[in-house]
């Protein structure tokens, strides 16, 4: 592996001023499952690394009526262990819990995994889908970017020089409001998305209308897509399979995939339709069983 | 869930049949066995190879002089460090080999024929060292244009891989350099007269992928070339006598100037069988005089080492209207990858093995691709035809409206059928194997869901008999130090071990089983063709009767009797007047005075005895995404006689599972540039615990009466009928006919759509 | 090139101290700082499993951390599990169900399934092929390997 060398600030402010001295040969790591195997094959070339487990704002994991908070280094783990989580960010579980093998989520951070940028990135659309946002931190002190505008291409990202993830905010959850991620995977673990699907739905108290819905595609794309006119044409409509077919043709529409050793154009426009469906009626099921939210 | 059937007749053993603990197993569950990597030796190097990124290119030029000067590096090894081979050809064994294209495949000379192919290595202080001096070799490349495909690569005007590749064409040597190494025929019987008689003709064509073997375990090679000029190598390696020869040929060293010490092996499945690393060491260890391990990583065992053939093969088949084959034709190349060699002799004489055939008629062709040199993989050659074979038979059961075990039961190879390449069966289990499956609870069981299918196939695999020896000291305590030369994969020293006990009359504690390195035991072939267990041990049960020899000579002096008066029987000797001493009493007596007691067993066995298989399976698939899902799986087979239970039960999960993965997911994924996309366990996907239910064997034992006790080789054909019946239950579950592997959901799915469209 | 760093880690229950470049991941240094060999290299990016060891609790690919990393961390590696002494109930489960063949995938299977069976003692099989999932075999089909964890699950409650 190349040479590098290695720091660990326990500060904000001290993390910001390694990245900037470095001159962008700097790469923040939190669990490194994505940077220690790029260094390997030699895609990046850091000349520092800065780990930025020890600083304590990076592992915060709050929730509460203000939302939910996610450090950036904050393993997935620690998501799927936590009940409050499953019930109300359904998604963010779903998503940490299938990212790698458990070896690897006992270290990748959801923070991690969407500074990678991957277009296949399992956790990006369940963000997007519960209307996160990203807290950077940098020179000029901290920004907010929503998270469907943080990626820009493959690998590619809004973070300039001397900035790094500090957090994810995600807005707090009202009763009757569900989410889900699915993904299709030629085997049944350890595979990259071959599409991936994330959506939050808020339906009406009598759970037969949907209020508003938010759906993002993974893996038919340079980036993650936002796939706002799909969610668009479900607020206001009857919970039907209908009206979420129409929503599952919208996502399709704007699905723009390659042919790769994953799948091919064909079949990747094809299930991004099924799991559009599959993932909307998920949500669905679980906003019928969310009785309460953390919204004040 | 498993079972094994004995036929009444079975002798009464007393080792044999149990399934004790493996000698080395506390090792392996500790992490104290010692691998190849696990090697440590004073003054140690690092080596590491260079590979082309291109698939094929002339190489204008290398340039080393920057990788020679960054402090820490301390040699570059080079082709022309391997002396010219001038086209001699080595015999292995299993399997003979082209010397220059060998040594041209350890090192590129002026042309690279595959991406990942080995071009030079660096030994360094540090392997970080030696990866950073690669990068500094700079090699010119003319690139030229990648043939990918056996079809694009037989066309005339394709670009030609080897110079001195001209094909031999049903025994006659042409002389225009060409792809295609061999074109060979089997024809029986009348083919025209067959088809007339058929009822019912199918005919399909089939193209399957590129597999690796994919052990777990990287190829590695650490090499000290003495001042003496001997060289020692420690290796991952399926054989080590033919490790020993290769580095000899190669480097022009004598036989015995080579010692191959076998490290303990991670899985090989055939692909540790050629030499990759072992001859690069041994130059780097000439050139800096201190040891030197090369080690792969997995991309570079993706990349440069395996794989298995991919293939086109067209199939027809027809049949009467009783179900009788009347006649079968098969057109099948083979990728042999860069060099001449691919397995299909091997799969033209199983194409159509598991069956009797009046007329028949099979062509074959050995085909050079732009892709690494194929090697072995489990029963080589044979699982792409049952594909062919298995698949067709299913259609024709369909259009004679049978039951398609019954139509193999019917058509089923046995004693005394006549294979389409000439050999006819001795006493073979196939009709066994098939009555296995009819009569289990999972054939009984009938499905029921929505988009469920079942699928069943037959495969075929000769195995191998060849060379082993094995020598065996009685200690006076009465253990025994059994030394044998057929490196451990899957427990085989415990086989070995449970054979020469049974033959002693001993427990299988009593006997401490060692393999040894090439000038610690005699001459043994490979541990591949499923022979160990078969032939080294016969060996094994040489030296025991050996030993038993030996005891009666001695006991006869000692009583003073005629030594046809003492006979070896139950763990000891007895003589007239109801004298008896056990075995670790003699053996007492052995180290007190008198000679000391060695046994030695050398064999070259030729009735290996065949295999024959019979897998059903049950799958749903979900008709949304194509994605196919495992409910259940059984493999019956018959093994001859089984030795260590669970560890014939391991061949055959293990195998299947493969076969699965080759079936559903996995292959070599190409760009337009030759380039493999997937060379990671990542997205070369080969099945985890979750895609798979418990895999149900019944172990058919019919004795293989060419072996003292029964022993049928049992390691390979469990990975034949796997992606057949896979294809087959694909089709009862949601009507598509796949014909190409593997069945991928993006596969399936788009047979799908065709079909709603 | 990047200094060498001394770091401290408890490995086994020992306090170890070992010198290390930025760069060298934890398995490197395990294997060849610290001569423990048990601990197997498959592929390096984290898709097999075979380098599975313990980092303060959790089970991790020792590939894809760095071995600067581990400074004031508790590991555990295979050479850990039965220190010297009688086997543990996973490692006798093994031996006992034939769950290995050629055995490099073994020490990160145990390290697994260890894990898997102090966080869930009575796992049911589909949970036993989840949780093991992330860890390649091409020997064995798994059969054996979920058999012997069965057998050895209840034996290993959190100690």
């Amino acid at each position: 592996m190349r040479d590098f060398d290695y720091a660990a600030p326990t500060s904000v402010a001290e993390a910001v001023k390694l990245l900037q001295d470095h001159n962008g040969s700097a790469r923040p790591m939190a669990g490194g499952t994505d940077l220690i195997d790029q260094v390997r094959v030699g895609r990046i070339s850091p000349d520092l690394v800065v780990d930025i487990k020890k600083i304590a704002e990076l592992n915060v994991l709050q929730i509460g009526s203000d939302g939910l908070h996610v450090g950036a280094a904050v393993p997935c783990y620690r998501l799927y262990h936590d009940a409050m989580i499953k019930d109300l960010y359904s998604a963010l579980t779903d998503s940490a819990s299938i990212i790698g093998g458990i070896q690897i989520q006992s270290r990748a951070s959801i923070g991690g995994n969407l500074c990678n940028s991957g277009p296949a990135a399992d956790s990006t659309p369940s963000l997007i889908a519960l209307g996160a946002v990203a807290v950077i931190a940098g020179p000029q002190g901290n920004r907010e970017v929503a998270v469907e505008d943080f990626c820009t291409g493959p690998g590619k990202n809004v973070l300039g020089r001397g900035e790094f993830l500090v957090e994810l905010k995600f807005p707090a959850r009202s009763a009757n409001s569900g989410s889900a991620y699915q993904r299709f995977i030629p085997r049944n673990e350890m595979d990259i998305a071959v599409v991936g699907v994330g959506a939050a739905v808020q339906l009406d108290a009598s759970g037969k209308n949907f209020v508003s819905a938010r759906i993002a595609l993974g893996a038919v794309a340079a980036k993650p897509l936002f796939a706002a006119e799909a969610g668009k044409l479900l607020a206001g409509q009857p919970v039907s399979v209908e009206t979420i077919q129409k929503a599952a043709e919208a996502a399709r529409a704007i699905a723009t995939p390659i042919d790769d050793m994953r799948g091919t154009v064909e079949f990747r426009k094809h299930v991004t339709g099924v799991l559009v469906m599959r993932v909307v009626q998920q949500a669905v099921e679980r906003a019928l069983k969310t009785k309460s939210g953390n919204a004040p | 869930m498993s079972t094994v059937e004995k036929p009444a007749s079975t002798p009464k053993y007393k080792v044999i049949g149990t399934r004790p603990i493996r000698h080395d197993g506390t090792d392996k569950v500790t992490g104290r066995a010692k691998y190849g990597a696990d090697l440590r030796l004073t003054g140690m190097l690092s080596g590491v190879v260079l590979r082309s990124p291109h698939a094929h290119a002339n190489i204008k030029s290398i340039d080393v002089s920057a990788a020679e000067a960054l402090p820490g590096v301390r040699a570059i090894a080079l082709c022309g460090d391997i002396p010219d081979a001038a086209n001699k050809i080595a015999e292995l064994g299993e399997g003979s080999v082209n010397l220059q294209h060998l040594r041209h495949n350890v090192l590129a000379e002026n042309k690279v024929l595959y991406r990942g192919h080995a071009i030079a290595a660096v030994a360094a202080d540090t392997i970080h060292i030696a990866e950073e001096a690669c990068k500094l070799i700079k090699v010119e490349y003319e690139l030229l244009p990648p043939v990918m495909t056996v079809l694009d690569a037989m066309k005339p005007d394709a670009p030609v891989l080897n110079a001195d590749v001209k094909t031999n064409s049903l025994g006659e040597q042409t002389d225009k350099p060409s792809n295609i190494a061999k074109h060979f025929r089997f024809e029986l019987g009348d083919i025209a007269k067959g088809f007339a008689d058929a009822k019912v003709i199918v005919e399909r064509e089939f193209h399957t992928a590129t597999v690796h073997q994919g052990y777990i375990e990287p190829h590695n090679a650490t090499a000290m070339w003495g001042q003496d000029g001997h060289v020692t190598v420690w290796c991952s390696t399926q054989g080590s006598f033919t490790v020993r020869q290769q580095v000899a040929e190669l480097m022009h060293v004598p036989l015995g100037h080579v010692k191959v010490v076998p490290m303990e092996i991670g899985g090989g499945f055939g692909g540790k069988i050629a030499v990759y690393l072992e001859p690069v060491a041994a130059i780097l260890s000439k050139k800096t005089g201190r040891p030197v391990k090369v080690l792969m990583n997995r991309a570079d065992v993706f990349e440069g080492t395996g794989p298995t053939p991919g293939s086109y093969i067209k199939v027809k088949m027809g049949a009467d209207a009783n179900g009788k084959i009347t006649a079968a034709e098969a057109y099948m190349a083979y990728e042999a990858g860069a060099f001449p060699g691919s397995p299909i002799g091997a799969g033209a004489m199983c194409v159509f093995a598991c069956y009797d055939i009046p007329n028949g008629k099979i062509d074959g062709f050995d085909v050079c691709v732009n892709k690494p040199r194929t090697s072995a993989y489990r029963a080589p050659g044979a699982t792409n035809a049952a594909m062919a074979t298995e698949t067709v038979i299913e259609e024709i059961c369909e259009k004679l409206n049978m039951c398609p075990l019954d139509f193999r039961l019917k058509n089923a190879a046995k004693e005394g059928t006549r294979r389409i390449d000439g050999p006819v069966f001795p006493r073979v289990g196939m009709v066994e194997s098939l009555e296995a499956i009819q009569n289990s609870e999972h054939w009984k069981t009938p499905l029921s869901g929505k988009n469920q299918g079942r699928g069943i196939a037959s495969g075929f695999w000769f195995n191998c008999g060849l060379k082993s020896a094995a020598t065996a000291t009685v200690n006076g305590d009465g253990t025994v130090g059994l030394v044998e030369g057929s490196t451990d994969i899957g427990g085989s020293r415990t086989g070995l071990a449970m054979q020469f006990a049974e033959a002693l009359g001993i427990t299988v504690d009593q006997v401490v089983p060692t393999v040894a390195d090439t000038d610690g035991v005699g001459y043994t072939d490979v541990t591949g063709g499923s022979r160990v267990t078969f032939a080294t041990g016969w060996a094994v049960y040489e030296a025991a009767l050996d030993i038993s020899r030996q005891m009666c000579k001695r006991m006869a002096e000692e009583w003073e009797v005629p030594v046809d008066q003492v006979k070896y029987e139950n763990g000891g000797v007895t003589g007239p007047d109801g004298k008896r001493l056990g075995f670790a009493e003699i053996a007492e007596k052995s180290v007190k005075h008198g000679e000391p007691i060695v046994g030695k067993g050398t064999v070259d066995p030729q009735c290996p005895g065949g295999a024959f298989a019979t897998h059903c399976v049950d799958v749903e698939v979900d008709p949304e995404t194509g994605k196919v899902h495992i409910l259940r799986y059984t493999a019956s087979q018959d093994v001859g006689t089984a030795i260590h239970p669970a560890y014939v039960e391991g061949q055959i999960q293990g195998g299947a599972v493969q076969g699965i993965g080759w079936g559903l997911n996995e292959e070599y994924f190409y760009d337009d540039k030759g380039t493999m996309r997937n060379s990671t366990f990542l997205d070369y996907r080969m099945p985890t615990c979750l895609d798979l239910p418990m895999i149900e064997t019944i172990l058919v034992e019919v004795p293989n009466p060419g072996h003292p006790y029964g022993v049928r080789g049992v390691g390979e054909v469990p990975i034949v009928p796997p992606p057949a019946a896979l294809a087959n239950a694909i089709y009862n579950a949601v009507g598509v006919r796949m014909q190409q592997l593997p069945m991928s959901p993006p596969r399936v799915m788009h047979e799908l759509l065709k079909k709603n469209k | 090139m990047a200094k060498k760093r001394i770091v401290s880690a408890n490995i086994n229950g020992k306090q170890t101290e070992f010198l290390c470049e930025p760069r060298q991941t934890l398995l490197e240094v395990l294997r060849d700082t610290l001569d423990m060999t048990g601990t197997k290299e498959g592929c390096s990016n984290g898709n097999c499993g075979a380098c599975t060891v313990r980092l303060d609790g959790r089970p991790v690919v020792s590939c894809l951390v760095l071995a600067v990393e581990a400074d004031g961390a508790d590991v555990e590696t295979i050479e850990g599990v039965a220190p010297g002494g009688d086997l543990h109930p996973l490692q006798q489960a093994f031996l006992n169900n034939a769950a290995l063949q050629c055995g490099i995938c073994t020490p990160g299977f145990i390290m697994q399934s260890k894990c898997l069976l102090e966080e869930n003692p009575n796992p049911s099989e589909h949970d036993i092929r989840f949780y093991l999932a992330g860890n390649l075999c091409r020997c064995t089909g798994y059969d054996k390997i979920v058999r012997a964890v069965q057998e050895a699950a209840g034996c290993c409650g959190k100690s």
